[in-house]
């Protein structure tokens, strides 16, 4: 075992600093009513180089991609290129006022229009909107397009199915929207066609799907599926959380699809920051243009102006125009790599998946069909008979210094461990991977029970969170001056 | 091991012909001939090329801007920097498995502790995208608690934010009814709000400082007139360095955008939206929440919690379909609150406070000019009302390198040849004459 995670004892910022009473120091007095001024603030007050070093020893108990395998199914842990990051702290990016005279912003609104332009070649689709803030704020936007496209032509729809291996995003979203969702079970791990002639009606308002599926199975009857759903009168939307497998193969629009939302920083460089920022543009066919969000960016003459007047349009549903940050990045990644880099980046990602999978096979079980595009899923049963969960094994990879794949997940493979390599790492790097499964089913099961060792904290007691609710500073002080937690 | 060596190894192990054998699973009826973009480029030139588009933008960083509305440009200390730009933190994701993710954790355990001191409420996520969405997730909040059909809305909100809320509002088949602000005070209008009453209003959204610019005083009467009802507060929360903090009057939900900690403008996003609400309320909360615990060997922990509301357990039961946040950003935030600390960051708000006061005042003493126009107590943001059309004297403003204020009779037709002036510790006494000089030129 060559890995040990950094252990620092880091208190907390709050830790020890006292609540000030003020009013004394600053002549807040003279320049607010009384009624409003704040009567204290419990703040630290450290030099800086105590923050510093509490930061980059924090930093140093967590694991990202820069430091190792990151498998994490669906998510898409890639390496992303440095000089991606390096560009949004221009000053001619981070400088930007979202409400500038857009003669003053030229560039970035070229940029987005040409961002726009790259991802309705790469979707095949004929309009985008870079608005929203994440994939599933991406389907949130969708299903309102669906919505205003349905109410359009005075149709009450009020169904959105999708089959029971879709990301809990898209369930979520669509109810969101005030639509009831419908799961439809799976056949062989693939959308039940039959199953969903039966299911779709007049009630249906749109099909969510992401093709190659969760599985990482491509849906191979995605045309019919398009047909079926369509002559329905219902609407077919892509959820592209696994377009990465398919670039410059084929797209969402080659494959009828009439909506489908990007994910910028699973797909085009964006490092995913421990949680965010993401964007998640939506595309979509002509007809459906009128709905998207405004302001749309249009250019006359040679310039780039914001045009709100689109009457049609669902409206916002945020704030200006996007994560620009996050854009600017997918701008540069997909210069960077051109059209021809895109389709090997996902010619590599299918390429370390299948031998993964074809190295893994023998070690878990795994359901489905063989062949399997960015990613597979495999069953972690065999654990059982050990008195094992997939939890243990997914713990004890940690100390072996490589993150977990994503565990449970889809809900119908039993014992789910769901593995996405990407196209960034090494054969080397894989083959580390799976001699370190090979090892970890070979021991014995009680070091699984207890995994992880060699992380900066060892086995963590989630339910003792739940129940102790301890969610701030404030709230830790409090408990404790009750009396302490529970144990 | 080089990479087409790697390729091809992979390859012939698979025991296939090539890497096409992999994709025969994609119908020929659907492929592409692959992508019509352009060809790839070497790093160096994808600096030279992305300068070549950026450069034509003119930063409001880089003129003398008084640009505010919801996205402000204020000081970030260096070692904001240098915390977020841990690739550590960078490069990971949502921390599933916390063990290896104590430090994304803990940091965003310690951005819902400052934001849980300056807001006053007991619980705050680690984060939603900005507050225009943080709002909309609070009327779908509201509505789990309370039921009913309406939402309550005070004019005085930023248009963008209130444009994002409806939308949000659509989905849930809710209303937004608007309620006035007082014309003198700018303030919320509380005969309006009384009369808008009902028993299918779920609750109420105004903001501190309102878009307009006025903090409001009327508190408590809100709070009564809402009786049972949610009360939700937008605040800017570097005003809450020193103005009392919407939790200890009475709020049931506070939002707002935390972009004033450490977060560029970059063109409005991203930034990072705060949520916040009492206890009783938390698990109908939208988003992640950190909480503490303790590992095997009982050392202090922290880890996801209360996961059980959200999308990848609960689907569509879910409060909501938010996964990816701002999380980087929280980040950001609590290393800049840490920075400037508690003296600092009371020192810079003051510094907002009292350029608002001056520079309004000399505004105002010019021929032509009334500010703020509202009678109220303001943060660092004022309307200024002047006696020929706001655009023209933005046009002008632009000519001389400076970012005027933004126009606001385009969404408020009342507040004829208004503009909304924001201005922050970023300027001296210079950049206001500078300023004024520019205004005394256009009257």
């Amino acid at each position: 075992m060559r890995y040990h995670q950094a252990v620092h004892d880091v208190p907390l910022l709050m830790e020890g600093c006292d609540s000030v009473e003020q009013g004394d120091d600053l002549n807040v007095r003279d320049l607010l009513p009384d009624e409003l001024v704040r009567s204290s603030l419990k703040l630290p007050d450290l030099p800086e180089r105590e923050v510093v070093k509490h930061f980059v020893n924090l930093s140093q108990m967590n694991f990202g991609v820069d430091n190792g395998l990151y498998p994490l199914g669906s998510c898409t842990m890639k390496y992303n290129p440095k000089v991606c990051d390096e560009i949004v702290w221009w000053e001619t990016v981070a400088g930007l006022h979202p409400l500038q005279d857009t003669g003053t912003t030229q560039g970035a609104l070229a940029l987005m229009h040409g961002l726009e332009q790259m991802l309705c070649e790469i979707g095949g689709v004929d309009a985008v909107t870079l608005q929203p803030a994440a994939g599933a704020h991406g389907e949130y936007t969708g299903m309102h397009i669906v919505r205003a496209h349905h109410e359009s032509t005075g149709e009450d729809r009020n169904e959105v199915i999708l089959p029971d291996t879709a990301h809990g995003t898209n369930p979520a979203s669509a109810a969101m929207v005030g639509y009831d969702v419908l799961d439809l079970p799976s056949k062989d791990g693939c959308v039940d066609v039959e199953a969903l002639k039966a299911t779709i009606s007049d009630d249906t308002a749109a099909f969510m799907l992401t093709n190659p599926n969760t599985l990482g199975l491509f849906e191979k009857d995605v045309t019919e599926i398009a047909r079926i759903v369509h002559e329905s009168g219902a609407l077919l939307y892509y959820d592209g959380a696994n377009l990465n497998a398919i670039m410059g193969k084929t797209s969402p629009g080659a494959m009828d699809f009439d909506i489908v939302h990007f994910n910028p920083h699973k797909t085009f460089a964006t490092p995913h920051g421990g949680g965010g920022p993401g964007a998640g543009p939506v595309g979509v066919k002509a007809f459906l243009e009128e709905y998207l969000p405004v302001p749309r960016i249009v250019k006359k003459d040679g310039v780039y102006r914001l045009d709100h007047d689109r009457p049609k349009s669902i409206g916002k549903v945020r704030a200006f125009y996007g994560n620009f940050g996050v854009l600017v990045r997918a701008y540069a990644y997909i210069l960077m790599l051109g059209g021809d880099g895109l389709e090997r980046a996902s010619e590599g990602a299918v390429l370390n998946s299948n031998y993964l999978k074809e190295k893994l096979k023998g070690i878990f079980d795994m359901p489905y069909g063989d062949l399997r595009k960015h990613e597979f899923v495999l069953s972690g049963k065999p654990l059982r008979q050990k008195g094992l969960r997939t939890t243990d094994f997914a713990k004890r990879l940690l100390d072996y210094g490589f993150h977990a794949p994503t565990i449970y997940f889809p809900l119908i493979v039993d014992e789910a461990l769901m593995i996405e390599p990407t196209e960034t790492e090494t054969k080397d790097t894989l083959d580390a991977f799976v001699e370190a499964c090979r090892m970890i089913m070979a021991e014995d099961p009680e070091i699984l029970k207890g995994a992880p060792y060699n992380t900066a904290r060892r086995r963590i007691d989630e339910a003792k969170a739940a129940r102790d609710m301890i969610l701030s500073w404030n709230a830790y002080e409090k408990k404790m001056a009750d009396g302490a937690g529970s144990r | 091991m080089e990479r087409s060596k790697c390729s091809a190894q992979m390859i012939a192990e698979l025991g296939i012909d090539s890497i096409d054998s992999l994709f025969e699973d994609i119908p020929q009826e659907i492929r592409i001939p692959g992508l019509k973009l352009p060809a790839g480029m070497s790093e160096l030139e994808l600096i030279r090329e992305m300068e070549r588009v950026l450069s034509v933008n003119q930063p409001a960083s880089r003129w003398l801007s008084f640009l505010g509305a919801g996205v402000y440009h204020h000081f970030i200390p260096a070692a904001v920097k240098t915390a977020i730009s841990r690739s550590e933190f960078i490069t990971s994701y949502t921390p599933y498995q916390s063990e290896i993710s104590q430090g994304m954790l803990q940091a965003q355990f310690e951005y819902q502790s400052f934001m849980v001191e300056l807001t006053g409420v007991d619980y705050m996520n680690c984060s939603v995208y900005d507050a225009s969405t943080a709002i909309g997730e609070a009327v779908l909040m509201g509505h789990r608690i309370v039921g009913g059909k309406k939402f309550l809305m005070s004019r005085s909100v930023s248009p963008e934010r209130k444009e994002v809320a409806r939308l949000y509002a659509r989905g849930a088949d809710i209303e937004i009814v608007e309620v006035a602000y007082a014309p003198e005070t700018g303030q919320v209008d509380l005969s309006d709000l009384e009369s808008k009453m009902s028993n299918d209003v779920i609750g109420f959204y105004f903001e501190t400082p309102n878009f307009l610019g006025p903090l409001e005083t009327g508190w408590k009467g809100i709070r009564d007139v809402l009786g049972e009802k949610m009360m939700v507060v937008g605040v800017n929360p570097l005003a809450l360095a020193l103005v009392k903090p919407p939790g200890e009057m009475g709020a049931d939900i506070v939002v707002g955008d935390a972009q004033v900690f450490g977060v560029p403008m970059s063109y409005g996003g991203p930034s990072i939206g705060i949520f916040g609400c009492k206890s009783n309320h938390v698990r109908k909360m939208p988003g992640r929440l950190i909480g503490m615990t303790e590992d095997a060997e009982g050392k202090r922990s922290f880890c996801m919690t209360l996961q059980t509301r959200e999308q990848h357990i609960r689907r569509s039961k879910a409060t909501s379909n938010i996964c990816t946040n701002e999380a980087l950003l929280a980040v950001a935030v609590a290393a800049h609150l840490a920075v400037l600390g508690r003296a600092g960051l009371r020192r810079t708000a003051l510094k907002n406070l009292e350029n608002m006061r001056s520079l309004s005042k000399r505004i105002d003493a010019i021929d032509g000019f009334d500010a703020p126009v509202f009678d109220a107590p303001h943060f660092n943001e004022f309307a200024v009302r002047s006696s020929i059309p706001a655009e023209s004297i933005r046009k002008n403003l632009l000519d001389k390198r400076i970012h005027g204020g933004v126009s606001l009779d385009r969404w408020f037709p009342e507040l004829k040849n208004c503009a909304l002036y924001a201005t922050t510790e970023m300027h001296s006494q210079t950049d206001h004459d500078r300023l004024l000089a520019a205004l005394e030129g256009v009257r």
